[in-house]
């Protein structure tokens, strides 16, 4: 192949840094060029401000709303930063996940149900390295998606709340500053929480060459596996589930920090992503590409 | 007629009908492929890396059972635009799919650019332009950023010059203008030109399109053709996939065809028009004497017919020609009609497989 290499201007080419991160690049943009992506973060940074709202609504008669968290909705009209948290935990079991599995779900499903999956194998992607750009994405989308919730919740709670002094759990108080740090903090620890959700959605993803069935069946499962949490009977099972340490973040709001849960979160996360991750490779390095 | 494959290509094109029409196949300009395209035999002892394309027993058995592609021996030589020929269904599509590594032989082995594939995919790849079964564009990305998408996938393109080589691209298939739009809004025949653009964003050594001018209109199959004439005249090797025996004889200067996932000949296109005979056609009134006098200059297979007789020439055409005409002139034979009848390749394919040609298999 030498001769073709001096007289053709077509020949090898090394393979270069820049050009081998250029997908990752790229699938940023494809990701959040999207309008279904844009939607998706809409529709999250639209949360905070309806619960905002709720909230304001019924100061004047606080009987504390049911859900997960009314400990920080009762907190949330003393101090407008409280809705970040608010917001997060409402968003945590469902909405974030749900964006993320569509996300996830449709990556590599997506590609293949409109046949640019085989346009980019035969650029040629290389498999792995398509797989990793799509797991970058979707990492990228759950920082997104987190920001866009606790960003809207602060602005939101800044705006219809008074900002100061934060009293936590313990009872401690904190300074403001000290407390945006901390809900900084917790909106990284829910982002990284999701990373488990987007290798199994990767997964489904290679399984099948529907993007929407991709989506269905990775949003069914996050609910499934969440019913499947609240049985007390498999108790067994339920520390393994990827949803079981999610709340644990509210450990981040005592003072000092309460980090236990929060790393059995972030170890389970790092086991799904491991097991879900590989075997998306496995499956995905050797499958026809038949569409 | 017969079953198995008549492989090697003996003759070059060149002086062949229609020869003008097509491009020469252009060697890499190094001695080796040009001395590998005279002599048959020496391909099958040695260097193999001046076939662009070779497979060896290629076997596909999906998993329902059906054999798609059964045992197929294909070889490409460097410098021709091959044409890969087959009713819709007989298997090119999926042999295709092996070539570019999308799928995984159930057996024998393919080897693209002298580097066996699927396992060299990234080595060889790069290197390859592909069009296959059709375009497939991200429909909310403009024309340009489907480029942009598909260059980024390649890791030995350099960003650096993507923007130039995506705007080339463009300019080469004539979607410039067009090419800010949304690929949802494209018309097909635009969407197959920006999926040539893709394959077009680097100099390739092989260009693979699997039925290109699929849905498009005559003058945008038109368009195609002379593209691919463009860039096969540049050196690169072609090999196009189709079911119209129309466009491979305008185009190609090899073919091989496909039928029930079986190779059912190959060669260049000159040799395989030509085993669809040629035949000789005498138009007169004087039959049976036309008859005796091309007898005795051995010409068989006579049919004479109403006012008109025909026979197969042997291997001189063009010398015969003229001494014929003579001939039966001097016999006193009433010419109103004298000359060939081109065998075609659609008359090959029919003889060889014994069935119509767009009869899916």
């Amino acid at each position: 192949m030498s001769q073709a290499e001096t007289v053709l201007v077509a020949g090898r080419r090394p393979q270069t840094t820049s050009g081998f991160l250029a997908l990752f690049r790229n699938e940023l943009h494809l990701t959040f060029r999207r309008m279904r992506t844009k939607v998706l973060l809409a529709i999250l940074a639209a949360l905070p401000i309806l619960i905002g709202v709720i909230v304001k609504l019924n100061t004047d008669s606080p009987r504390g709303g049911g859900g997960g968290a009314p400990s920080f909705i009762a907190q949330t009209t003393q101090n407008g930063l409280f809705l970040v948290f608010t917001a997060l935990a409402v968003a945590l079991p469902v909405f974030l996940p749900m964006t993320v599995g569509v996300v996830a779900g449709d990556s590599v499903a997506g590609e293949a149900a409109t046949g640019t999956l085989r346009y980019l194998l035969v650029a040629p992607a290389g498999r792995t390295r398509l797989l990793a750009a799509k797991f970058t994405a979707g990492l990228v989308f759950c920082l997104a998606a987190t920001a866009a919730v606790a960003v809207t919740a602060l602005a939101t709670g800044a705006t219809l709340f008074p900002l100061g002094e934060v009293t936590l759990i313990s009872g401690d108080t904190i300074g403001f500053t000290d407390a945006l740090l901390r809900a900084v903090l917790v909106a990284g620890v829910v982002a990284v929480s999701l990373a488990g959700l987007v290798a199994i959605g990767l997964f489904v993803s290679t399984l099948t060459g529907s993007g929407i069935a991709a989506m269905a069946a990775t949003v069914g499962l996050v609910i499934t596996v969440q019913i499947l949490d609240a049985f007390p009977q498999l108790d067994a099972v339920r520390p393994f589930l990827f949803t079981h340490y999610w709340m644990s973040f509210s450990d981040l709001l005592r003072e000092p920090m309460y980090w236990d849960g929060v790393w059995k979160d972030l170890g389970l996360q790092a086991a799904y992503v491991a097991v879900f991750g590989s075997a998306a490779w496995a499956r995905f390095s050797s499958r026809d590409i038949s569409a | 007629m017969t079953e198995t494959p008549v492989t090697g290509d003996v003759t070059e094109s060149a002086g062949g009908p229609g020869a003008a029409s097509r491009p020469a196949p252009v060697p890499s300009a190094t001695p080796a492929p040009l001395a590998s395209r005279t002599s048959g035999a020496s391909r099958t002892s040695g260097a193999p890396a001046d076939d662009v394309i070779r497979t060896r027993g290629l076997t596909k058995r999906f998993r329902g059972g059906q054999l798609a592609v059964d045992g197929l021996d294909l070889t490409v030589p460097r410098g021709s635009v091959f044409g890969f020929l087959g009713p819709n269904g007989s298997g090119k599509t999926t042999t295709i799919r092996m070539l570019m590594g999308l799928i995984a032989p159930t057996s024998g082995t393919a080897t693209v650019l002298g580097e066996s594939m699927p396992q060299s995919v990234a080595t060889v790849l790069p290197r390859v332009g592909a069009l296959i079964e059709g375009p497939a564009l991200y429909g909310f990305l403009s024309g340009r950023d489907n480029l942009v998408r598909f260059d980024a996938a390649d890791p030995t393109a350099d960003p650096r010059t993507r923007r130039e080589r995506v705007e080339a691209a463009l300019e080469r298939v004539g979607l410039s203008a067009a090419a800010g739009k949304k690929a949802r809004a494209y018309s097909l025949g635009m969407k197959q030109r920006l999926g040539l653009a893709a394959a077009l964003l680097q100099p390739r050594e092989l260009l693979v399109l699997d039925e290109p001018t699929n849905g498009l209109d005559p003058q945008g199959m038109r368009e195609i053709r002379a593209l691919v004439r463009e860039v096969a005249a540049e050196g690169t090797t072609v090999f196009l996939s189709s079911h119209l025996l129309d466009e491979i004889e305008q185009v190609c200067t090899h073919a091989a065809v496909m039928s029930r996932g079986r190779l059912v000949v190959q060669g260049t296109v000159t040799e395989l028009a030509a085993r669809a005979q040629g035949r000789l056609v005498v138009r007169t009134p004087d039959v049976a004497q036309a008859a005796e006098v091309l007898a005795a200059h051995q010409v068989g297979a006579l049919v004479p017919g109403e006012g008109r007789v025909d026979g197969e020439l042997g291997a001189s055409v063009d010398e015969a020609l003229p001494k014929l005409c003579a001939a039966l002139v001097e016999a006193g034979v009433r010419v109103h009609g004298f000359g060939l009848e081109r065998g075609t390749l659609e008359d090959a394919f029919v003889a060889l497989t014994g069935e119509g040609f767009d009869v899916a298999g």
